[in-house]
Parts: structure tokens; C-alpha cells; sequence
């Protein structure tokens, strides 16, 4: 078969521009809204996710991470003392004020824990390390918000809440959801900086022994501790990111953002590709003539819709990881993790064949009468 | 001999909302294998319509159509492409060949839905141009062929399926006269060397005189006698044959 489609395609270079620019903008788009969506839902529950822990024990009706209320840290004895528990440690999430060089105040989120212990401390460190938060007033936080909170390098001092505070370590992508970046540090520092009780926490977090069920662990946990409620991290998780991004109007305008993507790329894409094969309406319509069943060209419109969404699809997640990359460097994470790739292969695909498909009722109801035109 | 195409009592009625437009009433024509026929009259007259019908595009109101004895006219949508494929040639007065396609691709688009392919249809296709002309056009893409040289290409690709009939929409009016003619030449010896059965719908008076006969179309019936000055001289002195249809 003479390469209809494909000629069809690249025989008209500026036809073929518009068509992959189309496809080009609707995977961008929809890369770009659905990985923000991504991004945030990740970003909300980021601390739940990489705190190394199996259970999370919160005082009671706590909605989600930010929200902890302080209980009693004698509560961390009765847990530890429960069989099936390997390792728990306190752990402290609170609002408080950071104060920049300039006098400026920021909000910030103190996360304090315990240096000796790997649960709740942070993760992707760059400069420093956890031990260097043994060394007085340290504290550690995001590259990403040196700016915000008026850092240039390590070893500087600042104040949080009247009390003094010390670079010792950088991170690389530990981004809050809110305004309010994450500064970690000792535990005990961090009830100074935070203001809450000297024996109090906010958090215990529970690591299980091998061999022993999760569920098991926290019904003991719930028997003999009064006033907790305790859930797994994937469930902690989960309702931290329903919170932020179901309850609060800047997720669901994230989540519209996503839909709207969704939406608008395909309406782009499907314009596209239906202008592509309504251009070409003649020759169909001459095929038919000839004497070609239509699926004979509907495999030719298929052809062209399934060429155009493979180089469409592969331009598109080029300038979509430009973006990506971009966006590393700023505030607003866009994760675009390997299954969403794929599947954004196979979206493409349906989307262009499917405005193909609509396209082709055209071709199938040709008026003869245009074939006689000239 | 049985003739290639009969038309009996066809008509065609458009349906347009509420309103009809009826353009044809009750044609009547036979055309024989070997024989050259024009299709005149008025824009809006229902040449194209009956071009259409006896091409198996659109199906008639009423009425019967059959070509080489196979009745077409009662077949089912889905099964005309198959009609078209076996049975006709088209010819366009645009041309309609596929512009990113080469002349030989354009003539192998054909073979190819006749299920010829690979070298049969490369040497099929080389063939074929030499048959109109075009010897060593194969690689050359339309655009950069002449009015003449597309139409050649258009009538091998219409002879690629080696139909019996061929059909022609105004297949000289895009083109000089001398080179139109040129054409209808070809298309008068496909009709009286290869025995195909051929119809031109024209406006074209210059190349009027180059058919066997001339049908004249008036608001959808066949013309009672053509006007002196539409009638061929070739028709006049030779070919007039009043009992295969040029009187309905």
C-alpha cells in the first residue's frame, strides 16, 4: 500500500506544524496540570510518607499532619512497653514565626525529632547531616526556600520565636504544601521553638517489629494507651492529602486545573486532528470513489491520527520535562511519575485516534457530489 | 449483445428538510461496450446525478440500473465500493489525485485495492503510464506535472482496475483545448480498442464531436433530440442510432 498516511502528514509541512503544535500544547497542558495535581497531593502528605514510620499516634479527632494537638510524652513509655512495638519516638509538626536578617518574619513549620532515631528526620539532605542537629540551636532546611527565609549559607543565625537558630544542613525538594516551609530539628529544640509543653509531644511515631500485625500492634496500642487514636501511615497519608486537597479550595482548584487540562487538551487535540482529516476530505472522498470500503480509510486516518500522537506524545513530554525541570527550582512541585508518563502515551494515542474517529462520520457521509466537483 | 450499462425509469429524488428537489424522472439509456458517449446539457440539468447513479455513488430513487448484466441498483451501500472497484473507472475534472502521493503512487493506490502489490503492481503501474504517455513521469508528484499530464495520470490510475466502465466528470475543463482533446482521444480509443464502455459528462463543445453520441440531459430527462449545434459530425454522418437512446 502506497504510504498514504504518512505522505498525507508530512507532504504538507505547515499543515504538519499546526497539527503536532496542537498535540504538542494538549500534552504539555495536560502533563503540566495533572502532575501539579500530582506535585500537591505529594507534597501534602510528603512528612507523612517519608517519616520511616509503620503507625502514627495523634491525640484524638486530628484531621491531618499540621492539625497535631499536644498530649502527654509519658504516653511514649505505655507505647514503647507494648509487645510488637520494634521502635517509637516522639515527634513534634507545629506552626510557628521564623525571623529573617532583614527583621521580616515568615511563617515556618518546625519538625522536631529525635537525632538518635531515623523516624521523622529529613530526607534528601545536601549539606550536612542529622548528626550535625545535635550541635546546639541547629536547625536544617530547604534549599528551595533559602530565598524566602533570607538563608545564603550554612552556619548562619537566625531566630525563631525569641530563640536563637543555626544552619547546619540543606535539603533538596522537601517542599510544603502551604507557604510555611519545613525546618527541621531536635525534638527538644523544637518544643522551644514551637512553645509547646516541655512534656509534651505532638506525634509518637511507631516502627513494628518484624513478624507482627499491623493492625494487632495498634489495637494494643488503643487498649492500653487512653485518649490516642492511632493509624497507619498510608492512612495518615491519605487523610492529610484528602484535607488539602478536598477540603480546601487550593486543592480543588488544583484538582480543577487537572480536569480543565484534561478537557482542554482534548478539545485541542481532537480540533486538531479533525481539521487534519477534514482537510484531506476530497482524497477520501475520492478513494471511496475508487472504490475503497471505508475500512480501507479508516485505516488511513487512523494511520495519520496514530503518527500524529507518536510524534505529538514525543515532543510533547520533551518540552513537558523542560517544564518539569523548571519547576524543580520553584516552589510548585510538578511530579510526573513513570506510570502517568506512560499513560499519558496512552491517552494521546486515544485522544487523537478518537477525534479521528469522529472525523470519519464525515468521510462516511461524503456527498458524492463533492467528488464530482472540481 | 447484452450493453455495458442499461438505465431504465430512473429517478432521483433529493430530500432537503421539509422540500424535495427531484433530478432525474425516468432516464432511460443503454450504453454498449466499445462505445464513447457525452452527457450534455444545463448546469443543474442532473448530468452529475446520473453520472453518480450509473457510477454507483448514489443509489436511485427508483428505477434499475445494472451494469454487465449485474443488476446495482437493489445492492446495499456496503456493497457498491465492491460495483465501483470491479466495474469503474473514474475520471475528475479536477483531477483528484492524491497531491503527497507520486503519478505511480497514484496509479498503485488503485492496484493496491484491487490487491495488487510489490513488483506486479510496480510493473503494472510503469505500463500504464507508457499507455497514456508518461513513461518516465512515475516519481513525478502532481504538483509538478501539467493540467494534461494529471489528467493522463488520473486516467491510468482509472484504468489501473481494469474496469469495463469508465465514467468522466468534465474531464477537459480544467484544460486547453488541444490538450483536452487530447485526452477525449485517449478516452474515444479506450472505448473503440479496448471495448470500454465510456461516459463523459461535458460542457465542453469542442470535444462534443469526439463521442459516438451525444445524450443531452434537461431538467432531469433525456432530451427528445439534440440541438444541431451540440451534434457531433461524426454523429451526424455515421453514428446515429436512434434505438440505443438518443431520444429516451
Amino acid at each position: 500500500m502506497p504510504p498514504l498516511a504518512r505522505r498525507n502528514l508530512f507532504h504538507d509541512k505547515v499543515r504538519l506544524t499546526v497539527t503536532l503544535t496542537g498535540i504538542v500544547f494538549a500534552v504539555v497542558l495536560i502533563v503540566v496540570e495533572l502532575g501539579l495535581f500530582v506535585g500537591f497531593t505529594v507534597t501534602t502528605s510528603g512528612l507523612v510518607d517519608h517519616s520511616g514510620a509503620d503507625l502514627w499516634i495523634t491525640s484524638k479527632h486530628v484531621p491531618y499532619v499540621e492539625l497535631g494537638v499536644p498530649f502527654s510524652e509519658r504516653k511514649l513509655y505505655q507505647v514503647r512497653a507494648i509487645s510488637g512495638v520494634q521502635e517509637a519516638e516522639k515527634l513534634v509538626v507545629r506552626w510557628t514565626q521564623w525571623k529573617r536578617p532583614d527583621g521580616r518574619e515568615e511563617s515556618v513549620q518546625i519538625v522536631g525529632f529525635d537525632p538518635n532515631s531515623s523516624l521523622g528526620s529529613p530526607w534528601n539532605l545536601v549539606a550536612g547531616t542529622v548528626e550535625d542537629l545535635k550541635r546546639r540551636d541547629a536547625v536544617i532546611v530547604d534549599e528551595i526556600y533559602k530565598q524566602k527565609l533570607g538563608v545564603e549559607k550554612l552556619g548562619e543565625l537566625f531566630e525563631i520565636r525569641g530563640h536563637r537558630a543555626r544552619i547546619v544542613g540543606f535539603t533538596h525538594g522537601i517542599r510544603s504544601f502551604t507557604t510555611s516551609p519545613y525546618v527541621f530539628t531536635t525534638f527538644k529544640k523544637a518544643q522551644d521553638y514551637s512553645g509547646i509543653d516541655a512534656n509534651q509531644t505532638v506525634f509518637i511515631l511507631v516502627k513494628t517489629s518484624p513478624g507482627y500485625d499491623l493492625n494487632q500492634v495498634r489495637r494494643e496500642i488503643l487498649a492500653n494507651v487512653k485518649d490516642v487514636e492511632v493509624f497507619t501511615t498510608a492512612e495518615f497519608s491519605r487523610m492529610t492529602q484528602v484535607y488539602w486537597m478536598f477540603t480546601t479550595g487550593a486543592g480543588v482548584a488544583v484538582l480543577l486545573a487537572a480536569i480543565l487540562g484534561l478537557v482542554v487538551g482534548f478539545v485541542v487535540v481532537a480540533q486538531t486532528i479533525y481539521a487534519t482529516t477534514v482537510d484531506h476530505l476530497k482524497e477520501f472522498g475520492t478513494l471511496k470513489a475508487m472504490g475503497a470500503g471505508n475500512g480501507y480509510i479508516y485505516k488511513v486516518i487512523i494511520e495519520q491520527a496514530a503518527i500524529s500522537a507518536v510524534m505529538g506524545y514525543a515532543l510533547g513530554m520533551v518540552v513537558s520535562a523542560v517544564v518539569v525541570g523548571a519547576s524543580q527550582r520553584g516552589g510548585a512541585a510538578i511530579v510526573v511519575p513513570w506510570p502517568m508518563a506512560i499513560g499519558m502515551f496512552f491517552l494521546t494515542l486515544t485522544m487523537c485516534v478518537g477525534a479521528a474517529m469522529l472525523s470519519i462520520n464525515k468521510v462516511t457521509h461524503l456527498d458524492p457530489a463533492m467528488v464530482f466537483k472540481g | 449483445m447484452q450493453p455495458a450499462i442499461e438505465v431504465h425509469a430512473v429517478t432521483k429524488t433529493y430530500k432537503e428538510g421539509s422540500s424535495s428537489v427531484t433530478a432525474l424522472r425516468g432516464v432511460d439509456l443503454e450504453i454498449a461496450a466499445g462505445e464513447l458517449v457525452m452527457l450534455a446539457g444545463p448546469s443543474g440539468s442532473g448530468k452529475t446525478t446520473l453520472l453518480s447513479i450509473i457510477g454507483c455513488i448514489l443509489s436511485p430513487t427508483s428505477g434499475m440500473v445494472r451494469l454487465q448484466g449485474q443488476e446495482v441498483s437493489t445492492l446495499r451501500q456496503k456493497q457498491l465500493p465492491r460495483v465501483r472497484l470491479e466495474h469503474i473507472g473514474f475520471v475528475f475534472q479536477g483531477f483528484n489525485l492524491f497531491p503527497a502521493l507520486t503519478a505511480g503512487e497514484n496509479i498503485e493506490l488503485m492496484l493496491d485495492l484491487k490487491g495488487i502489490r510489490g513488483e506486479h503492481a510496480r510493473a503494472r503501474t510503469q505500463e500504464l503510464l507508457d499507455q497514456v504517455g508518461l513513461r518516465d513521469k512515475y516519481f513525478s508528484f502532481p504538483a509538478d506535472l501539467s493540467g494534461g499530464q494529471k489528467q493522463r495520470v488520473a486516467i491510468a490510475r482509472a484504468l489501473a482496475g481494469d474496469p469495463e466502465i469508465i465514467l468522466a466528470d468534465e474531464p477537459t475543463a480544467a484544460l486547453d483545448s488541444l490538450v483536452g482533446r487530447k485526452i477525449i482521444e485517449i478516452m474515444r480509443t479506450l472505448a473503440h480498442d479496448r471495448g470500454r464502455a465510456v461516459v463523459i459528462v461535458t460542457h465542453d463543445p469542442r470535444v462534443l464531436e469526439l463521442g459516438d453520441r451525444v445524450i443531452r440531459i434537461e431538467d432531469g430527462m433525456i432530451a427528445k433530440k439534440p440541438p444541431q449545434a451540440e451534434i457531433p459530425a461524426a454523429f451526424l454522418l455515421t453514428q446515429v442510432d436512434q434505438n440505443r437512446g438518443v431520444v429516451a
